[in-house]
């Protein structure tokens, strides 16, 4: 019930759009949304379009764990330079 | 770019999970309110990666376990009657209700259909004119957007033998519920579905009123611990506050279209849940603009008085206060095939979820 999938839309015909999800293909309501176009990604929840996915805000929280990358750089030389474990 | 593989990523989890370890000095409590996070909890055992400070508590987020039984009750006597086909979401069907089920219901000969979309079940209306279609409409905001949908589908089409049963429930008063009640809660793991529909704003009050903080959160692994480390930090700084991690999906402003169609199909009214009892304008009726697919107001039926199962501690479970390997029926006399309760008929109920990836 609070399961909802992100799928390619494929096709637009007026309200519904033909989406993929992991391969298997779907009609799904886009009365829920607005501007949708071939080629986003929408959560599909109940048979329903409830969201468009952004593509530049997942490669900024992609950016943000790279951060913790470097996060643990530091605190592996910090080790180095002390010798002791840290968390 | 597939929104799921890229969040999956085995060496940044361990980066996170060293980063959480590094920040974190006190106890803390994170509660998720949502089935789908409960889920991913336990399905990439996100606790065992944690250090033993950070404790996770499942809260009242799968909407199937916090759908008390009259409404079960009530829906086997809507199913009881003469020319009507009920029409659910699978997971309601095995849900225990007093002294039977829809399952049972069924196969006594009643018309119980699954759908998996209310636009299903008005297909199921229209193709059967002379039955009356009622939907079992339960769900929090993720779900009830599509049921005005539906609704508004109906009265647009003149659809005429299509009714809603509605047990839609909003979220924030069950967490200003629980920590009112005082169950000790250092931070939400914010329901990330539920708040691509609300937004961020309805869960202003739970900093400003009880100093407790909200992430919400995205349902891949490396989402929920990058939004652990979040809460811990928020924690630590002694700065509680309403974060999005999921900034893919959810906007601070939620979904303003999916919005105007719930509150023009629904209105607030009081609404009981499963462990946390009565609470006020928690949960949404049809309003008078659509009484006519209003099933509580077309159908007249005598309901039986609700029996509680004693044994099961699904209430306890959804506050937080229990866990299910505490209850002396879980693995015992309640499995998956054999449901006691709805924490364990739902695959998003905490004891469903533990029996599936963490019973030993």
């Amino acid at each position: 019930m609070c399961l909802s999938i992100p799928a390619k839309v494929l096709e637009i015909n007026g309200e519904v759009a033909k989406v993929t999800l992991g391969g298997t293909e779907y009609n799904a309501s886009l009365q829920l949304v607005e501007d949708v176009k071939i080629g986003d990604y929408v959560l599909i929840h109940t048979g329903f379009a409830i969201q468009k996915l952004s593509e530049k805000e997942a490669q900024e929280t992609l950016k943000l764990f790279n951060e913790f990358e470097e996060l643990n750089k530091q605190l592996d030389e910090e080790e180095e330079k002390t010798g002791k474990r840290i968390a | 770019m597939k929104f799921i593989d890229e969040f999956r990523n085995k060496e940044k989890a361990k980066k996170i999970v060293r980063a959480i370890e590094n920040i974190s000095t006190k106890e803390i409590k994170l509660m998720e309110v949502c089935g789908g996070h409960t889920m991913s909890i336990q399905k990439f055992g996100i606790p065992s990666l944690l250090p033993p400070q950070i404790e996770l508590l499942s809260g009242p987020g799968c909407p199937v376990c916090v759908t008390d039984r009259k409404y079960i009750d009530q829906a086997i006597a809507y199913a009881r009657l003469d020319n009507v086909i009920i029409t659910t979401f699978g997971d309601l069907i095995r849900v225990p209700g007093s002294s039977s089920s829809l399952d049972n219901e069924k196969a006594k000969g009643r018309s119980i259909k699954i759908v998996y979309s209310i636009l299903d079940a008005l297909k199921i209306a229209k193709e059967n004119p002379t039955k009356k279609v009622i939907f079992l409409a339960i769900g929090f905001e993720t779900t009830v957007p599509g049921t005005a949908a539906g609704v508004i589908t109906a009265a647009k089409e003149n659809v005429d033998n299509f009714y809603v049963f509605s047990s839609h429930k909003v979220m924030p008063p069950a967490m200003n519920a629980l920590i009112d009640e005082g169950v000790k809660i250092n931070g939400y793991i914010g329901p990330g579905h539920v708040s691509t529909i609300t937004g961020t704003g309805i869960y202003s009050g739970l900093a400003e009123n009880f100093n407790v903080g909200c992430v919400i959160s995205g349902f891949e692994p490396l989402d929920l611990l990058q939004s652990i480390y979040m809460l811990v930090k928020q924690f630590e700084e002694k700065n509680p506050k309403v974060e999005i991690q999921y900034k893919r999906a959810v906007k601070v402003e939620g979904n303003i279209k999916a919005k105007e169609m719930m509150y023009d199909v629904f209105e607030y009214r009081d609404d009981w849940w499963r462990g946390l009892g009565t609470l006020a304008n928690s949960g949404l009726g049809i309003s008078k603009k659509y009484a006519k697919f209003d099933a509580e107001r077309k159908f007249d039926v005598e309901v039986e008085k609700t029996k509680e199962d004693k044994g099961c501690i699904c209430g306890e479970i959804l506050k937080g206060l229990k866990s299910p390997k505490d209850c002396s029926l879980f693995a015992n006399v309640c499995d998956p095939s054999n449901p006691v309760g709805a924490c364990m008929v739902s695959n998003e109920g905490a004891c469903h979820a533990f029996y599936k990836y963490n019973r030993e």
